[in-house]
Formats: structure tokens, sequence, C-alpha cells
């Protein structure tokens, strides 16, 4: 028995240890493995050249200068003069501390950013003195670099991860550069390439003792893709001299394409501001600076009234549904009464009108009657309002158009079930001439600048349009097989277009625009006036009307269609027709002839209206303004 | 010469060599770096190593040409030499990493305790061998344990607790030749309820002896002495449950209590007091199945096991041979054992089967607490892999130890006839 001792022990330990192997290299295999790969490397990046961005003649609008900025990697840490280092750094000793913790709080294997954006010679004094820091290291990024220095609002910029993004996207890290707002960040992942990474053997010495598996888990280093835009660099730059002192929006689109020629916000900013180390601070003001909003998109995210051009609709609306024809006549009296005395005033023109003129002379009388016979065309104002309402939607009003860029508002189109709700039916009843505002483009309806634009692309294509766009281009690839190369067909008879193009015509020579008239080109176009009001300090204040402008041209072979806002900009013509001709010359012609017009906007901006608004703002306690209706 | 040379069981030394063949191309692994030139580089371990086989079969021919009467008769002296060189180290020893466990020649040292492995192994031969020595007597006990407890005093002094562990495998012998398994026993429950008490808690250990003891009670009814002995050994069991606490926060050094608690849970601490063990388990981890391939281990090329040429070379085995490897290695060791125990078994004179036992134990508990250690089921215990290792000393102890056996076996027969 006691011989078999020595056996017994044996054996159990042989077990022991097989089953224990097991465990440790079948069943927890694949974990160890992980860590032994991990800790044995160290990771080295590569950080592409960002792609470049042209606009549509080739003219660069981005492109890149290098940039460096100081990592650390908390484990590799040892002592070191910190006074020394944050003086080379110059930033505060206890700044740079908190810097060091923040950066061991985030992970001790993995590289913080320390110090960014670097001059060429803070990075060459500082390179010859990094060998005294362990743990520290340059890594070498590229920023953006701006040539003409326009179109921050659809360029976006370049800025830091944050924590966010980098829990919800694992290919960023603490450091990383990412695109934010406009192209940059709607073209993220073509613009910035793939980071290459080289993973290096080291030994716990952290001495690099080579490749890993042969350079099995690297990733070669891509370059960013270089976007060509459908913008016009020199329409645009034109678009933002005319917007001087002005707040407002133009947006001019490419009838034929959808391809977005100019897009103007005012109050804005030069992109170049958020480049280097004063980005954060100039970032900051931007950002807190909520009177002028110079980072909120006019021209995509400002939600207006469009006014009278959206009489063309109501127009087009009109002949499709049969409830007029282009030769009917409405008579007008200065106005439209609709019931109990109340009267919709008119302007001054002869009268009776038809679809041609009413258009030209913006008949508010007309345009009510015909709105009102559509609506009650129907059984149920309800039906009719629904009716109403998908035609509008065809023109991509009250809806998202689906463009290339982040920001953008779905605008509002009332509905039947809006009314009911809003006059508590089926309790209270209600009829088409409680929404006759609408007809003339008051109301309820709100429209973004792009929206206008968009329509007025589809008047000029009369009755298609393709989704407007920004992206013309990748690596000289143009964009093909995309939904922005899909015709978008409204509910509208192409035929019904005619006679509203040929009052949009009359608009320029006879109507409200014609001492805005260019010589030897055709054109269509539309003025608005928006009334608007604010709450302040709980009163209800009328206030200065919007300047509205849609036009187009040439009428036939149209190659711009745009729209013009101006807030404040009293009536329709005063501004906005004005910066909508000379937009349109400089498009067509490439030079302006009539440099007066130009002149007059150069001096002139609704600014004195602008410091009153501001200042009553500005003293107000309750913020809200009627026309967002959110 | 002639005639041990053919008697001499090749079984063994194939088994032996091709241990030792494998452990140098680990060590071998462990240390090349690309600028080396030559395999004799005096300046790398695995030159060095080499040079210490090559010594190392000198020395074993020395010992098989000697004769077995030789280290029968002079075995007291052998013991007594071994225990001088190891009282020695206290006044000329050189101390390594707080050890004072080597004598210093030049650039080479020897370790005293990796050769009175085989001295203590033929002074224990040779007293339990005596005609009318019985181990079931007190007073024979107290012998065997005064011979074990001279080198184990002695090498605690260094202090070595680890190779100290190693005279604790006589008692394999021990028990081979009579010794009451009330010591193998009570060693044995007391291990176990040791781990027990620090993995699940003295409350639970303590209502499994409960249990345990009941259950015997209750099956075992037949005689009273029968209903004695469990209840006794239940009893102590208790009062050892609750003093393992005590035990453990008062006699153990900090240094083992975190050699325990990592064990218990690895992630604690594997900036430092795990790191050891943590490295060890990735190495092994990482070589998978099939291992990374020779000389290819990441955590081996990364240094990150620490003592990989010496205590914990079984990693890169486990590294670059993988499962497969591991195991091999495992089979090797345990072939070679039941072999020393196969020959021991045959030998008719006792104080050679009593020195084959002693070989065995030697043998058994480096390859059980080395291999265990690295692993991760028992408590770091610096103790080398017999055979594997990297160091002199160790190999020609090993070496030494196994072939004085070998020789005795060689001439069982003339003697025994």
């Amino acid at each position: 028995m006691r011989k078999f001792f020595p056996i017994l022990l044996l054996s159990f330990t042989s077990v022991i240890f097989i089953v224990r192997l097991v465990f440790l290299q079948f069943v927890d295999h694949e974990q160890y493995a992980e860590i032994a790969r991990k800790q044995s490397s160290k990771a080295e990046y590569d950080y592409p050249q960002r792609g470049y961005i042209f606009d549509r003649n080739g003219k660069l609008l981005a492109g890149n200068q290098a940039s460096y900025d100081v990592m650390l990697i908390p484990k590799d840490l040892k002592e070191f003069d910190t006074i020394e280092l944050s003086k080379l750094l110059n930033i505060e000793k206890e700044e740079l501390q908190k810097r060091i913790n923040r950066a061991k709080r985030y992970g001790y294997r993995r590289p913080s950013l320390i110090a960014s954006q670097l001059t060429k010679q803070e990075y060459a004094y500082l390179q010859e003195n990094m060998f005294k820091y362990d743990g520290f290291y340059i890594q070498k990024r590229s920023l953006r670099d701006y040539d003409l220095d326009i179109g921050a609002n659809f360029l976006g910029y370049i800025a830091e991860v944050n924590q966010r993004i980098i829990n919800k996207n694992p290919y960023y890290q603490s450091g990383d550069l990412i695109g934010k707002q406009g192209v940059e960040e709607y073209y993220e992942e073509k613009l910035r390439g793939v980071k290459g990474v080289k993973y290096y053997q080291r030994n716990n010495f952290n001495n690099e003792i080579g490749s890993l598996e042969n350079g099995k888990y690297d990733v070669d280093s891509e370059k960013g893709q270089d976007l060509k835009l459908t913008i016009d660099a020199d329409l645009q730059a034109y678009g933002s001299k005319l917007m001087i002192n002005k707040r407002g929006g133009i947006v001019a689109i490419e009838p034929s394409s959808g391809e977005i020629l100019a897009l103007v916000t005012e109050p804005t900013f030069k992109p170049s501001i958020l480049v280097g180390r004063k980005r954060s601070r100039n970032f900051t003001d931007l950002w807190y600076d909520t009177i002028t909003k110079p980072l909120y998109n006019r021209a995509l995210q400002a939600q207006y009234a469009p006014g009278s051009p959206f009489k063309i609709l109501t127009g087009l609306i009109a002949l499709q549904e049969n409830v007029v024809t282009e030769s009917n006549t409405v008579s007008c009296f200065g106005g439209y009464s609709y019931g109990n005395g109340r009267i919709l005033g008119c302007h001054h023109h002869v009268s009776p009108v038809r679809m041609k003129s009413a258009i030209a002379h913006s008949c508010n009388s007309y345009f009510s009657k015909v709105y009102l016979n559509t609506i009650s065309k129907y059984e149920t104002p309800q039906l009719g309002m629904q009716k109403w309402q998908e035609h509008l939607k065809s023109f991509g009003l009250g809806q998202y158009l689906g463009y290339d860029l982040p920001v953008g508002r779905k605008g509002f189109i009332p509905d039947s079930s809006y009314y009911n709700r809003a006059y508590k039916y089926p309790t209270y009843k209600w009829y088409g001439t409680a929404t006759i505002s609408n007809g003339i483009g008051q109301g309820e309806i709100l429209t973004t600048p792009i929206q206008l634009a968009n329509v007025t692309a589809t008047i000029a294509n009369r009755g298609w349009y393709k989704r407007p766009h920004i992206l013309k281009a990748i690596n000289n690839n143009p964009i093909k097989d995309s939904i922005y190369n899909v015709k978008n067909y409204t509910t509208i008879d192409r035929k019904h277009f005619e006679p509203i193009v040929q009052g949009m015509k009359e608009v320029y020579e006879y109507g409200t625009a014609k001492w805005v008239q260019i010589p030897g080109i055709e054109i269509g176009g539309k003025t608005g006036t928006v009334e608007n009001k604010k709450v302040i300090d709980g009163k209800v204040i009328q206030l200065e009307d919007h300047s509205i402008f849609i036009a187009f041209a040439p009428i036939d072979n149209p190659k711009i269609a745009i729209a013009v806002f101006i807030e404040h900009g009293y009536w329709g013509s005063r501004y906005a027709a004005r910066i909508a001709s000379l937009m349109i010359e400089k498009y067509i012609k490439g030079n302006i002839t009539r440099t007066d017009l130009e002149k007059w906007l150069l001096e002139n901006s609704p600014k004195e209206k602008y410091d009153k608004i501001d200042f009553m703002v500005k003293h107000d306690s309750i913020l809200e303004n009627l026309n967002f209706n959110e | 010469m002639n005639s041990t040379f053919f008697k001499l069981d090749w079984i063994s030394i194939i088994l032996f060599f091709t241990l030792v063949i494998i452990g140098w191309s680990t060590i071998y692994s462990t240390t090349v770096t690309p600028l080396d030139q030559g395999l004799f580089d005096l300046s790398k371990p695995y030159g060095r190593q080499l040079l210490f086989i090559i010594l190392s079969l000198v020395i074993i021919v020395l010992v098989l040409s000697i004769s077995s009467k030789f280290y029968e008769r002079f075995s007291s002296i052998f013991y007594i030499l071994g225990i001088f060189l190891l009282f020695g180290l206290l006044f000329f020893g050189k101390t390594i990493n707080g050890q004072t466990a080597w004598y210093s020649f030049g650039s080479f040292s020897l370790q005293p305790a990796e050769f009175t492995k085989a001295t203590v192994s033929l002074a224990m031969a040779k007293y339990l061998s005596g005609l009318n020595i019985d181990l079931k007597q007190f007073k024979h006990q107290l012998n065997v344990f005064l011979i074990l407890a001279l080198p184990i005093g002695l090498i605690l002094l260094q202090p070595d607790a680890g190779s100290a562990l190693v005279y604790f495998s006589f008692f394999v012998a021990l028990y081979r030749e009579g010794l009451p398994g009330f010591y193998i026993f009570s060693g044995l429950l007391a291990v176990l309820l040791f781990a027990s008490v620090l993995l699940i808690g003295s409350l639970f250990t303590a209502l499994i002896v409960v249990f345990v003891v009941a259950a015997i009670l209750f099956y075992k009814t037949k005689t009273r002495s029968s209903r004695l002995k469990p209840l006794v050994v239940g009893i102590f069991s208790l009062a050892f449950v609750f003093s393992v606490n005590f035990i453990y926060n008062n006699v153990l050094m900090p240094h083992q209590k975190e050699r325990f608690e990592v064990l218990i849970n690895p992630e604690i601490d594997i900036k430092r007091s795990g790191y050891n063990l943590y490295q060890s388990k990735i190495a092994i981890g990482n070589g998978g199945f099939t291992g990374k391939g020779y000389l290819k281990g990441e955590s081996k090329q990364g240094g990150f096991v620490p003592e990989q040429e010496t205590d914990y070379i079984f990693t890169v085995i486990g590294e670059e041979w993988g499962f497969l490897g591991s195991v091999t290695v495992i089979a090797l060791f345990v072939a070679l054992l039941i072999r020393l125990l196969y020959l021991a078994e045959r030998q008719k004179k006792p104080f050679s089967r009593i020195y084959g036992y002693g070989v065995f134990g030697v043998i058994f508990i480096n390859f059980f607490v080395n291999i265990g250690m690295v692993i991760g089921i028992i408590p770091t215990i610096g103790i080398p892999l017999p055979l594997f290792s990297y160091g002199g000393s160790g190999l020609w102890g090993f070496s030494i130890l196994v072939f004085i056996f070998l020789k005795l076996d060689s001439e069982r027969k003339t003697l025994g006839s």
C-alpha cells in the first residue's frame, strides 16, 4: 500500500497541472493573448493629411498646415523638472500638473494630449529638450489652412475629440482631431483618411525590440480624400461681401443639378480663427454671442414665414386643382374682404387681375381668393387642406431636404390635423377663411432659405428638382448614382408653370423688381415682405418686416436659382432684390456693371434697426421669438 | 567501469538528458539576442549553462567511477561535510538577492544547498537501513527528524524557505520505510485546511469538518476505538481551522502573506506583489494550444516575466510550445519519476531503495512546487525546475543525486546475490 503513495502523488499532480493548463491555454487563451499583445507593443500613430476641399472651379477652400502636439503616456513618466517643461510649453505649472493627472485618469498606457498645436518655433525648441522628459513625445498632425478664408458656415471646423466621442467611436483617441459642422463633419470619414498605426514589440524597460508579429496588426495610413464642392468661391465671397452689416442668408442653386452654388449666412466668422491655439478662446466668444449668433447657419436653420414668394405656390396649386385658369380674373379693390368686414390689404395696382399680373403685382386679393377656392373645392376644409399640404410637400417643404450638411430644419406646413387641434375640432368647426393667411405665405407656414431656393429651382425647372447638395466630386470623381442625381417631380403639371414663370418675369419687367433688371438677362423673380413680431417684456411688438426675394435666370435654360433673406430688411426689394440681382449678374456674367447698386449695398444696411432690437432683446427678461414656432 | 556502463539504466539517463537539453534550449531562447556570436559565449546564461552541462558530464563520470560501497560507507562523512558547508555560509557566504546561499569563486558561485540534497539522502538511507531501526519507535523518528532538521534550520538561516521545503520531501521515503501515516496524513490535512480557510473562510471550513466527522461517525460505529479516532482528528482540525487566521496574521511574513493573497485574488496588485504570477499566467495563456513557436514568445521577448531562465522557465515552454509542449515536459518529468520509483523498488538493499526514494522525493517536490507556482496553484516559492533552470549548482546537485542512485542500481545484482 505504501508503495503506491508516490504514484498517487504523481497522478494527482499531473491531473491538476493539466486541468490548470487547459484553463490557461484554451479557456482563457484569447484574453491572455490580448494582454500579451498589448503590453508587449507600443503603438506609433501616423496621422495622414486631411483631404483638401476645393470649390467647383478648383479653388482651394481648405488646405493643411503642419501642427505639433505634446502627448504623454503616463506609464513611462519619470521624475522631471515640471517648472522647466511648463515654461517650454508656455503654460502654468499647476495647469501642467492638472493635465498630467487627467492623462493618468484617462489611462496609464494610452497617449493623452498635454499641449496642442504648438507653433513651429515652440516645436523646434521643445524637440531639442524632449529627451529630458520620459513619457512625453511630440505628435505631428495636420491642421487646416484657409487660403480664401471664406465659407465657415458650410466648411465647418476641426476640433479635438471629446470624451463622449472617444467612448462612442473607438477610432478616436485623446488628442485626435475631428470635423465639426459643415462639410468637415458630414464628410469626416472621407476627409480624415485612415490613421496609420505601427505596433512595436517592446520589453518591460520600454525599449523597442522589433515589430509586433511582423506587422500583422499594423495599419497603413491613407491620405484623406479631396473633396470638390459645388460652391462657387467667387460667388460665395461676393455674397458675403454684399451681406456686410446685414443679417440673413443667401442660397444659390444650379437648378439643373441641385448643386449649391453659394450658401451665405451673416453674421459669420472667418474659418481661420478656429485654427491654432487661439481656437478655444475664439470658439467660446462665438458660442456665447447669443445676439448675432455667428455659429447659427441662417441659410439652413433659420425658419421664417416665406411671405409673398409663396403666392407662386398658391397659384400653381390652384391651377393644378383647376379652381382657376390663367385667364380668370379677380377684382381687387385694394384688399380682400373675407367676412365680418375683415380686409386683407393690397398694394395699388390695376384691377381686375389674372394670374400673371397677380404675381407681378403680388396681389393679396387674388391669391387669397384662389387659395380659398382650393381649400373649399373639396367636401370639407380638412380634405382641401390635406390636398394643399401634399402639393407643398412635393416641393420639399415641411421636411428635411436631405442635403449633405449636418444641420437643417424642417420648416412647417400646417395640415388639417394641425387646424383640428388648434380650433378644437369637432367641438368647433373651421373653414378655409380661418387659414387664409397661408395663401399669401404668412400664417403658420415656415420655410428655411434653402427650402425657398429649392422651390425657386423647381419653378425654374418647371416642375422638378434634384436635392440640393454641396459635394461635387471626391478625388476628382464626380458623384454619380446618388440620391442627388434623381429628379424629384412635383404634383404640379409642367404646363401650369409657364404662366407662373411669365408672371415672375413680369415682376422684373413691370412689377415690384423692375428697377433691379439686369441688361441682357431675362430673370424671373418674386419679392416678399414678412411681418414679424417679438415678445419683449411680455408685450408683442411688431418689428420691421423681413425682406425676402427669390429669383432665377435666365428664364429659358436657367443657370441659377436664388433665395435671399434679410432680417428686418424692410420690404422685399430694398435689400433682398438688389442682392439677388447682383448675385445673378456676378454668376452669369462674371462681372458687375451696376457698380452704383453694389456701392449702395455695401454702404447701407438695417444696422440701426438691429441695434435697436438687440438693445430691447438684451434688456428683456423673457426671450421668445414668435417667428420660431417650436 | 565497462561493466558499470552496460548495467546503467539507460532509460533514466535518456530521460535525464532529454530534460537537460530541452532546458538548455529554453535558456537559449530566453537569453539569446541577435548580436550574439556562438553558443559558448560565457557572458550569456545559455553559454555558461552549456559549460555547466559539459562539466556535469565530468562530474557524472566521476560519480559513476566510484564504487557504490564508498557512498554507503562514507555517507555520514558526506552529511557532516554538507552541514559544514551550510554552516560556513553564515561566515563566508555571498549574499545575492538577500539570501546568503552562495560561495563565490571569482565569477562563479556554488550553492551548497543544492549538493546537500544528495548528502542528506545518503545519510538518511544509511541511518534507516541500520539493522534495528524501526520508524514506529519515537526515538528513531526523533533521530531521523534531527538528520533533517539540521540542514533545514541552516538553510532557513540564509534565508531560503524554498530550498528548506525540499527537505520535507524525505517524508515520502520515510513513509515508505514505515513511518506512521499519522505524519503524512496530518501534514496533508493541515495544508488542505489552511487552503480551505483562505479560500472559503474559517466558518465554512469548520462546518465541512463537522459534517465529514459526523458522517464518518455515523457509518463507522463498530468499535469504540474506531469512533474515537475521527473525533480526535475532528477536534484538532477545528482547533487548527480557527487558528489559521492567527497563524496567517502573526506567523507569516508580510511578503509571504502577499503570495497567498495574489494566489487567491490574481487581480490584486498586478503591478507589484501580483506581478510575477500575473505575467507568468499571461505568458502561458498566450501560448494557446501549439504555442507561439520557438524563440517567438511575446512575453518572453518583452522580458515581462521575471527570472524566466531560472524559476519561471516553464512560462517560456508554455508560451513558445503551448499546451502540447507543456504537457510533453510534464510527461517527461512524470516518466523520469516513475522510472526512478521503479528502480528504487527493485533494489534489494534497503540503503539503495531508501536513497532512491529520497531522489524521487527531491525531484518530485521541485517539479511540483516549481510548476505549481508558475501556473498559479500554489503560492510563490522560489525553487528551480530541476534539470531545466539555469544554474550550475542545481544541475550538478541533481546530477550527483541521480547518478549516485544509478550507480547503486547498476551494482544491485552483484551486491544482492
